[in-house]
């Protein structure tokens, strides 16, 4: 099984790019350290006991009056680098990985229906998809957030805003897959195969999850991998913009937000170390749902 | 053709009453209105006649008819902070916005275009390769960070440019500009760089994989085929037939444009729409939340009339009708 | 002239060298038309891309000369082997819908044509364009000439195409499957006019084609291919009359014959009607032969209309529905197989998909045996008709689902309409299938890419079969498939139709194999039957004006 999987085309063209190859290491080593933060990180950022302000501002081990405990330095709390950075990371994914499924599971759910009935539901989903394309993915969050702020009391806010936040990033991004779903959907309903289940009378459900989605879960894929890194920058985004999450539990978008008080100062690392690392992180993730395209377009074998 | 421009029309309108809709239902039932406008001292009758003065107790269609006439009127409500009203504070920083919005539009089409059907005539260059890289590392930087970048790199380390705000404006009218003067210029150049680099990566991607599908289509095979000079065959065949789902895509990206000024301005300092939309957010200025939100889906709606217009202009198949 | 000798194309590929062409020889002199004729994967495609120098990369020539007139083709650089495209050897497309650039008008088009290769002003470029139009056959072409693609129609359009691959004066002209994409009166239009080119103007043509119909109405040598390689060639009353090669002559027999009816197709490997021979086929026979013991069950349908939303074009106005279907009536009697006739857009279709409710009529009645045939929108999920009427499609590649095995896609049926509820039952009836319609057992876990175009057709059949229909409609069955293949699958559904007693629909443009199958035809022409009754009373005296130029237009297959 496992050596037909090696032999497939797609693998092949894998084996064959190093940039994929690559992207896929750094991709699978952010991830394994995000998962992995509590039992590998030294101190624990959010746990004011685990470090104290004596460490403050410890550049890299590079560089003179460096401490070697600190790897990449430390910021003006006296927290480690390399710590904050896995934590964050840990947050910014799931963030993104949560509002991500969520959008896959609205925006599919939505756009198979519409294409598969197509008419006045078809009409509908689409006019709200268009509304929804006149507010971009950016300001639908920072609505979300600001009505969530309106509606909630401030205590309940701050203790929801990981879920505030998430549920604000998948709704600007559910419109992508709900289009590319019902595009797809479209044209495998008019596919014989398609036709065939349903002269025979199979329940629409069925028709629709077990005969059409296995087919246009290729271009599916692709999306929730460009998507997984949009919902990335999107929260990295709202957090530098002070609306996603607080100081004290920072996100890779916080502390940039926080490095970005030093940006004129001699701290770099307080700056372009998260900066750094979350570009690689979505640089990876990009170029592996490139590759994923291409991987799926059998035009540009 | 006049029935496609019509249900373009319909649908603007629709557009734009759902969007209305929203800032309306924002208005009216995130946070109680009245509480926002009175103090802890006003009686519960005071409260109970304001209320009904403002017709809060009116049938919802009623208030929404009323608040959408208010609307197309110029008359948009008041801010809950400022006390100032809602249309001028946002007319005020229109100009910063759409200065700011336009160049990096252009930036990002002038400079994308041009990039993309060289990386679709050359798909194995070594140019392209390297092209095709730096976008991609493009798409993955947040902007916030490439506005950081430059500022860093021209605004502080080269010191040669203003590193925030707005300079050097002239004032036409009630208009206020800053394209020109030097100075103006100068504070414009990194925020439009910066707004316009994103948009320019998705542009040279899109006009690329538009450009390399036309290549593979039979009329140009056709073309190659009758030994039509290369220079005509790429540049007035597959380069017009390339551009109408392209321009599509751009109206659609105008939007993406002034949403993600909200995160140049605030990098920057630049004094326009999206600055005050945060600062509305972070005080949950309702109004001013909502009446942000109706200009720029009314820009987009515009924008992708006039994307409706130029669409009829390039496909005849839109403006002449088919024979039996 | 063109002289192509040895000719061998190579397609380097990560699991070795392709040899697309090997070995390939063609002469072909002014005037001449030559056929190029195979299934597919013969190569003919490629050997006109290689003349033409547009090899799909990463193809190319490994070895082998070709000269045209005095010229070396594989000495040419780049920019002269593009300044001859067009000049010197021009090409036709198959389908006049998608090979003219749909933003420039007929005239843009003609005049860069004319001006890339000669030095003529505009003027005298739209001069020739005009008298090239009028010649071949567009009338008003001075007014006409100023249109877009879009306002031609398909004959028409394909016209328009031929003019440009003339109007340099080329040398040569290879038409890639010209008249595929076309009906069959508009072919027979377009091919005169390709003779007509050929011995006014002298100009070379190469043929390409997979129909032996239109090679032989209009070529003059015919070089048979196979593989890449040619197994025959000659001139084509020879070739095709008396052909020498094993493999010309089973292709045609292979190809049905519009003048008489066989009684099945004399293809290689066929031994007559099969005969369950193992365990599991002559159970899967026993369970099909007990569910349809009572026999097929006749269709009537009665003054059948069906109207589709025209598209709308003004705000005010409705738009006026499209007539599909108008008061269509016909019967196929049980047991039977009628065959249904008629150019694209007749309404053939539409008149299955009415039948199996895919499409909703707006008028009419329908019966299958003696119960009404509810329509579409109002026919149950659980309908008994669902599983009595069963349908065989048109695309073997889209009508499998890619995504399932074979086995979940036979065993369908057999769970769905609770014909069969053990799991292992099922198991061993869909293999017992699949040896009814010859296939392999172990097929069963394989996916539905990993087989041919005809085979996924038997697998396709067996699926229909697995619901013990009584009533089966074959919508253009074997018109994506090649000759030899369609031949086994025509000859497995007669087989099948004789041993089960089905009754048939069997829906086709192809007259000739119509006449293999059907018992009675009927003819629709825009939504309206012309005609209907026994097969060989249509064949052998048709009524109908419009049945006759049918078949007059249909191409020969007698030599």
């Amino acid at each position: 099984m496992l050596g037909r999987l090696w032999d497939t085309d797609g693998f092949w063209a894998f084996r064959h790019s190093p940039a994929a190859i690559l992207a896929a290491v750094v991709a699978i080593l952010i991830f394994g350290g995000a998962l992995l933060a509590p039992w590998i990180a030294q101190s624990n950022p959010y746990d004011l006991a685990t470090f104290t302000l004596m460490d403050g501002l410890l550049p890299p081990v590079w560089e003179d009056g460096a401490d070697p405990r600190f790897l990449l330095g430390t910021d003006d709390q006296g927290r480690d680098m390399v710590s904050a950075i896995l934590y964050g990371a840990r947050l910014s994914l799931l963030i993104g990985l949560m509002a991500m499924l969520i959008a896959t599971v609205l925006g599919v759910g939505l756009g198979l229906a519409a294409g598969y009935y197509g008419g006045r539901l078809d009409a509908i989903v689409m006019r709200i998809a268009d509304v929804q394309l006149a507010l971009p993915a950016i300001l639908t969050a920072l609505l979300i957030d600001g009505i969530a702020r309106g509606i909630l009391p401030t205590s309940a806010h701050e203790n929801l805003r990981v879920v505030v936040l998430t549920i604000a990033i998948a709704l600007s991004l559910w419109v992508n897959f709900a289009r590319t779903a019902r595009a797809s959907t479209f044209v495998e309903r008019n596919k014989e195969y398609v036709q065939a289940a349903i002269i025979m009378g199979q329940h629409p459900l069925r028709v629709m999850f077990w005969h059409i989605l296995p087919n246009i879960l290729g271009p599916l894929l692709v999306i929730m991998t460009v998507d997984l890194a949009s919902a990335i920058l999107l929260e990295a985004t709202l957090s530098f913009l002070g609306i996603g999450l607080p100081a004290d539990s920072p996100s890779l978008g916080t502390l940039i937000r926080i490095g970005m008080q030093f940006l004129l100062s001699g701290e770099w690392w307080i700056l372009w170390v998260p900066t750094l690392f979350l570009i690689a992180l979505v640089v990876s993730i990009n170029i592996l749902g490139d590759f994923l395209r291409d991987a799926f377009n059998p035009r540009l074998r | 053709m006049v029935y496609f421009i019509l249900k373009r029309l319909v649908q603007s309108v629709f557009v734009m009453l759902a969007v209305a809709l929203l800032a309306f239902s924002l208005f009216r039932f995130v946070g109680d209105p009245v509480s926002q406008m009175t103090g802890v001292e006003t009686s519960v009758q005071d409260r109970e006649r304001l209320r009904e003065e403002l017709g809060l107790n009116d049938p919802f269609v009623l208030q929404f008819g009323r608040f959408a006439g208010d609307m197309l009127r110029g008359d948009f409500g008041f801010s809950y902070r400022t006390r100032q009203p809602v249309g001028e504070m946002i007319t005020d920083r229109i100009p910063a916005t759409l200065e700011l919005g336009t160049v990096a539009l252009l930036i990002s089409l002038l400079v994308g275009i041009p990039a993309g059907v060289y990386t679709a005539l050359r798909p194995r260059g070594f140019m392209t390769q390297t092209i095709l890289l730096t976008t991609l590392i493009g798409v993955s930087i947040p902007t916030f960070v490439i506005g950081i970048m430059l500022m860093f790199l021209f605004g502080v380390h080269l010191g040669w440019l203003p590193i925030f705000g707005r300079s050097g404006t002239v004032e036409i009218g009630s208009w206020t500009s800053s394209l020109f003067t030097l100075e103006g210029w100068r504070a414009l150049i990194l925020p439009a760089l910066t707004l316009g680099v994103y948009q320019l990566t998705l542009t040279m991607r899109l006009v690329r994989a538009e450009m390399m599908e036309v290549l593979r289509s039979d009329y140009i095979r056709f073309a190659t085929a009758r030994g039509i000079p290369y220079r005509r065959l790429h540049f007035r065949h597959a380069l017009a037939n390339t551009m109408i789902p392209v321009i599509t895509i751009i109206g659609l990206q105008f939007g993406g444009v002034i949403a993600f000024s909200i995160v140049t301005e605030s990098v920057f300092q630049w004094p326009g729409m999206g600055l005050l939309f945060l600062d509305s957010i972070r005080f949950v200025d309702i109004p001013v939340m909502g009446v942000y939100l109706v200009v720029i889906a009314f820009f987009f709606v515009l924008v992708n009339l006039l994307v409706d217009m130029l669409y009829i202009a390039i496909d005849p198949r839109l403006r002449v009708k088919e024979a039996a | 002239m063109l002289d192509v000798k040895n000719l061998t194309v190579t397609f380097p590929s990560r699991r070795g060298d392709f040899t697309a062409i090997q070995d390939v020889s063609i002469q072909v002199k002014p005037g001449e038309i030559h056929g190029l004729v195979g299934e597919s994967g013969a190569g003919k495609s490629t050997i006109g891309a290689a003349i033409i120098g547009l090899l799909q990369p990463p193809g190319y020539v490994a070895s082998g000369l070709m000269t045209l007139g005095d010229t070396d083709l594989c000495a040419l650089t780049p920019e002269q082997a593009h300044e001859v495209r067009g000049d010197r050897i021009s090409m036709i497309f198959q389908d006049p819908q998608t090979s003219l650039n749909p933003l420039m008008t007929i005239e843009d088009q003609l005049i860069e044509t004319i001006q890339a290769h000669s030095d003529v002003s505009t003027s005298a470029a739209r001069k020739r364009a005009v008298d090239l139009l009028e010649e071949i056959g567009i009338k008003n072409a001075a007014d006409r000439i100023g249109a877009y693609p879009h306002q031609f129609s398909g004959g028409m359009r394909q016209r328009v195409v031929i003019a440009l691959a003339l109007c340099t004066d080329p040398e040569l002209i290879i038409a890639d499957e010209p008249t595929t994409a076309l009906d069959v009166a508009v072919q027979s239009q377009v091919l005169d006019l390709i003779r007509q080119l050929a011995d006014a103007r002298d100009i070379a043509f190469i043929l390409i084609t997979h129909d032996i119909g239109v090679i032989a109405q209009i070529t003059d040598n015919v070089t048979v291919l196979r593989g890449g390689r040619v197994m025959e060639t000659g001139a084509t009353e020879r070739v095709l009359g008396a052909p020498e090669h094993p493999y010309t002559k089973s292709l045609m027999a292979a190809v049905p014959r519009l003048d008489r009816k066989l009684d099945r197709f004399l293809v290689p490997g066929d031994g007559g009607p099969p005969t369950a021979s193992d365990k599991q086929g002559v159970d899967a026979e026993a369970w099909l032969l007990e569910g349809v013991q009572e026999g097929g069950l006749a269709l009537e349908v009665d003054s059948l209309t069906v109207r589709f939303a025209g598209t709308r074009t003004s705000l005010f106005r409705k738009p006026d529905p499209y007539v599909a279907l108008q008061d269509v009536s016909l019967t196929v009697p049980a047991g039977r197989v009628l065959g249904l006739v008629g150019e694209s857009g007749s309404g053939k279709s539409t008149l299955a998909k009415a039948i199996c409710g895919l499409v909703n009529p707006s008028g009419g009645n329908m019966r299958l045996g003696d119960a009404a045939l509810p329509y579409g929108k109002a026919r149950a999920r659980r309908d008994p008709s669902r599983r009595v009427v069963q349908m065989v499609f048109q695309d073997p590649y889209s009508s499998l689902n890619a995504r399932h095995r074979i086995g979940d896609i036979l065993a369908e049926p057999l769970a769905l309409y609770g014909l069969e509820p053990d799991k292992a039952a099922r198991h061993a009836l869909a293999i017992g299938m699949l040896r009814l319609v010859e296939l392999e057992p172990d097929v069963i876990d394989r996916y539905p890419h990993q087989f041919s175009g005809g085979q996924r057709q038997r697998i396709a059949v067996a699926r229909a079969l697995l619901a013990r229909p009584r009533f089966l409609i074959c919508d253009e069955p074997t018109s994506a498939l090649d000759v030899s293949i369609q031949a086994q699958i025509l000859n497995l559904l007669k087989d099948l139709q004789a041993k089960f007693n089905l009754t048939i629909l069997f829906i086709s443009h192809n007259l000739a194999v119509v006449r293999q199958m059907a018992d009675d035809v009927a003819v629709l022409q825009s939504g309206q039957i012309v005609e209907a009754g026994p097969s060989e009373t249509f064949f052998e005296a048709p009524k109908a004006t419009y049945s006759k130029s049918l078949l007059s237009l249909t191409p020969a297959t007698n030599f």
